[in-house]
């Protein structure tokens, strides 16, 4: 594999009109998305570096993202998760998303702006 | 890193608040140690998913990590209700899990063939109404 596909999160915040809820630096480079609600199947199938979609709401979530050392995690379907897993993500240094759309259409548009990029 | 190091971590059962904590402190450790990043990322699944069952199923339980030049091995020893047929526990999809497990986002039948996946030695030992040993061993590159 050379010369990855990627955007940036700050790219991904734009596409999915998405409010960040965790996270400074929104520079880091994303070239692999996984969607999943259940995390064992994160964490059997991810590659290290994936941006996590998923409308599971679970400090579990954060946990899963530190121990596969995944980019990030964006709440679909207009989840938000509650100050607990916000302090988890921040401490972990875990960047947060969240966005109104659904699975579906949050999946499709990062594959689309990837593919293309 | 000549020495073996071994540290030992206390689990409890159904303290879900902190189930995970213990993987993430044995992932920093790794790190610490200097351990190849692929190594600490396998070690780290394995012992989120052991840690998960642990707090899932058992009353309490023990995960001893072990790093040798060669290797890193957990021992995860719980006392619990052990598991009845394990061959079928390690089938994928197979879960005894409750609703409140599942909406965690664990109890798919999962764990223990993902932690099989990640190991390069692996065994099960389990007696009902006693509880469950696991040991996972990870090489290290030389």
């Amino acid at each position: 594999m050379t010369s990855l596909k990627s955007i940036t999160l700050e790219e991904v915040r734009k596409l999915l009109n998405a409010e960040v809820l965790s996270g400074e630096d929104l520079s880091i480079k994303v070239e692999v998305v996984g969607a999943a609600d259940l995390l064992s199947d994160v964490l059997a199938t991810s590659k290290p570096g994936t941006l996590l979609l998923t409308g599971l709401v679970s400090t579990q979530v954060i946990r899963t993202a530190v121990v596969a050392d995944l980019c990030g995690v964006v709440f679909v379907r207009g989840k938000k998760p509650g100050d607990e897993i916000l302090a988890l993500a921040r401490e972990s240094g875990i960047p947060v998303l969240a966005t109104q759309l659904k699975m579906f259409e949050s999946a499709g548009r990062l594959y689309k702006a990837i593919s293309e990029s | 890193m000549d020495d073996e190091f071994e540290s030992v971590y206390q689990v409890l059962g159904k303290d879900f608040p902190n189930a995970g904590k213990v993987s993430t402190s044995i992932k920093d450790t790794l790190k610490r140690l200097g351990v190849q990043s692929a190594v600490v990322r396998r070690v780290a699944i394995v012992s989120y998913e052991a840690e998960m069952n642990l707090v899932m199923y058992a009353v309490r339980g023990t995960v001893t990590l072990t790093v040798s030049p060669d290797a890193v091995t957990l021992n995860i020893a719980d006392e619990g209700p052990g598991i009845p047929d394990v061959s079928l526990a390690m089938q994928e999809g197979y879960s005894t899990a409750t609703p409140e497990m599942r909406e965690m986002g664990f109890g798919a039948g999962m764990g223990l063939p993902n932690i099989k996946r990640n190991a390069d030695e692996f065994d099960i030992q389990s007696e009902v109404g006693k509880g469950t040993h696991l040991f996972v061993r990870v090489r290290q590159a030389a």
